[in-house]
């Protein structure tokens, strides 16, 4: 690590790329996103599908190795570079230091084996606890996430689980080794909002517990603002707004984010207007519209001082803390959304 | 007159175990004693956890489902127990939109000849030839009618929903039950459908039966609200009232459980305990008083009727009480 890249941030993704070469051509999943996590902080990411959150998640898992994917920049979890590890050393860390939740239980879990034997191998990879000690371990994690009767439940295969249940199982699992990043991707996606705001109460507890980092992996907003300190909207593979949680929700300054809050139906809102969605579909990530990829779908393109379809924006500061990737004038954008987004949230 | 009237209404579906011989064991009881109306035009959202039976009630409505028990009523006519020329009739007025864009379109089918297929079934020859009409209709829901030859995996998520509702608007139906149509889609393509159907509906004076888990978009889109637990009623009211003033602590519970796009806001939450039971043994008494924050032993022994406690406001709770959660 070069003296001036250490800094001190727990989790500093640093211009991250993941591209995959297809006999299509070359799909860009992620394209240059940076961020920094601190402990005890959550990042929620936000995008539609093929925005390229996904992609990023796996990638700080390392579980893109070994695939034909072509990842560049750097992911430094604790002053240490991920991607110049060893298999071997990245094992280590993966499940124990950091750990990932998967939006689907069912397909993530292993259905011939019992949850237990699951959590138990979790636990055994990564420690010389014998089988019985980790096993009592297993039973309490099991209590912690809210399990009903965990001394019954954890000789229950998977498919024995409801939905929920299944969920929290694999929460217990990703923090049985108390790891200080976890990576939850649409935890709670599948779920009813019982169960969500249950399992999001679980999350927050937990942190508070253990002080770990989250991302939170989402395209529900909603979940974004409850749950995250920070939040970083995708767009095309690359970042296109990235900031605190209230200014992302109450000065928002880039026009998809804004195209996603209009989008939305609101449980608090009164007026029953019409919904403004953003025209047309997201991109392929193997022709992504040149320039700016939001511009093809973009209602303010006219106002931008340089022509969207051929440069592409940078990401930049628009005010203090506060990164977006736009090449409408700062001023003009704040007074756009004053004057014609902010009366329909 | 209502255009569509459900009287009690049940969807059992049978179970059994096998040990030697078949023994026959409780069924699971999907859909138990459903009754609404809901008049031309107008939009009743359906909601409730998964497993609480708003898409069998859908379904059973539609007639793709056999009714265990009840009468439904449309147009003036019952056809509970339609068959043949009669059956099709109703499929003629009611229609359908399933919430799968994926699994809900034939994938050997040109678009064209899915769209057509309600003329080809119903043996309705439209004015200016098949292919017309169903340029006509792809154009309506917004999509390219040169794109009449194209299968359905060119299409995306959001346009596939919309050959769906093109589908399913191709007769002019009066009623179109639409189940989970915008879940499968990604939020900004979400609102684009959710444009479509309340365009159309204005433009045909269709009623819809609108299936949802999200609550968010039932509030935008519904004129009254039915929310459903175990496959029984515990609320019913106009939306205004429903999501400003429930009473049933059910609902109240929903609506404080989900997540509002505004940090911080420090909502109360009513935070239910456990998961659903199971419709094969639903408790005794009140099918929610498992769950339920106030419970008491009435409500294991007696089963609380559905009351109007204010005018078009049906709850069916022992201790009703107005509490505001949002």
């Amino acid at each position: 690590m070069s003296p001036a890249t250490a800094s001190k941030a727990f989790l500093e993704v640093d211009n991250l790329s993941v591209h995959f070469p297809t006999d299509d051509g070359l799909v860009r999943a992620v394209d240059g996103v940076s961020f920094t996590l601190e402990k005890g902080r959550t990042l929620g990411i936000v995008g539609e599908s093929g925005s390229g959150k996904s992609v990023t998640s796996l990638a700080i898992m390392g579980l893109h190795r070994g695939t034909r994917a072509k990842l560049t920049g750097h992911i430094r979890l604790d002053g240490q570079d991920l991607t110049e590890l060893t298999d071997e050393e990245l094992r280590q860390l993966r499940g124990n230091k950091m750990a990932m939740i998967f939006q689907d239980p069912l397909s993530a879990m292993h259905p011939y084996y019992t949850i237990g034997q699951q959590l138990v191998e979790a636990i055994q990879v990564h420690s010389s606890e014998s089988k019985k000690a980790a096993r009592t371990s297993v039973v309490e994690m099991l209590g912690r996430v809210g399990i009903p009767n965990p001394n019954k439940r954890v000789d229950q295969y998977p498919h024995e689980f409801s939905g929920g249940m299944r969920q929290r199982a694999m929460i217990a699992m990703a923090l049985i080794n108390n790891p200080e990043l976890l990576i939850a991707d649409e935890p709670t996606t599948a779920l009813d909002v019982t169960v969500q705001a249950q399992i999001l109460d679980l999350m927050r507890g937990l942190q508070r517990e253990f002080g770990s980092a989250i991302i939170m992996i989402t395209h529900d907003l909603g979940v974004v603002a409850e749950i995250a300190d920070q939040v970083l909207v995708m767009y095309g593979g690359k970042c296109v707004e990235y900031g605190t949680v209230d200014d992302s929700f109450h000065r928002p300054d880039h026009p998809y984010t804004w195209g996603l809050l209009t989008s939305m139906p609101r449980l608090d809102r009164v007026k029953q207007e019409r919904l403004v969605p953003v025209v047309g579909n997201p991109p392929s990530l193997i022709n992504v519209p040149p320039g700016c990829a939001f511009h093809p779908r973009c209602a303010f393109r006219a106002l931008a001082s340089q022509p969207c379809d051929s440069v592409v924006p940078e990401l930049a500061e628009s005010y203090f803390g506060h990164l977006s990737r736009c090449h409408i004038p700062v001023a003009q954008r704040a007074e756009t959304f004053a004057s014609d987004i902010a009366p329909k949230l | 007159m209502s255009l569509l009237t459900v009287t009690d209404l049940k969807k059992f579906f049978p179970t059994h175990t096998q040990k030697l011989v078949k023994v026959p064991g409780d069924p699971i009881r999907a859909v138990d004693g459903l009754s609404f109306s809901l008049d031309a035009g107008e939009t009743l959202g359906l909601v409730g956890e998964s497993g609480c039976g708003k898409s069998t009630a859908g379904r059973t409505i539609l007639r793709l489902l056999e009714p265990t028990a009840g009468r439904i009523e449309f147009n003036g006519r019952d056809v509970t127990k339609s068959k043949g020329e009669e059956l099709r009739r109703l499929r003629r007025e009611a229609q359908m939109v399933f919430q799968d864009p994926y699994g809900s379109l034939n994938p050997r089918h040109p678009v064209g000849s899915i769209i057509a297929a309600p003329f080809d079934i119903q043996g309705v020859k439209p004015e200016g030839g098949v292919k017309a009409a169903v340029q006509g209709l792809m154009e309506r829901v917004g999509l390219n009618p040169e794109h009449y030859n194209r299968y359905p995996h060119e299409f995306s998520g959001g346009q596939r929903q919309r050959i769906g509702v093109a589908r399913a608007i191709a007769l002019k139906p009066k009623l179109i039950v639409c189940d989970e149509p915008v879940s499968a889609l990604d939020v900004s393509i979400q609102a684009q459908v959710i444009n479509l159907l309340e365009d159309i509906q204005a433009e045909q004076n269709l009623a819809y039966v609108f299936i949802a888990h999200d609550l968010s978009v039932v509030r935008h889109i519904s004129d009254r609200v039915m929310v459903m637990y175990l496959g029984k009623v515990m609320e019913v009211a106009d939306r205004h009232t429903l999501y400003e003033s429930p009473m049933h602590p059910y609902t109240q519970a929903l609506l404080s459980a989900v997540p509002v796009p505004e940090p911080r806001r420090g909502r109360e939450r009513i935070l239910l305990k456990g998961d659903l039971p199971s419709p094969q043994n639903p408790p005794s008494g009140c099918v929610f008083r498992t769950r339920c924050f106030k419970a008491t032993e009435r409500c294991a022994s007696e089963v609380p009727v559905a009351t109007e406690l204010a005018p078009g406001h049906i709850v069916a709770c022992h201790y009703p009480e107005v509490r505001t959660v949002l």
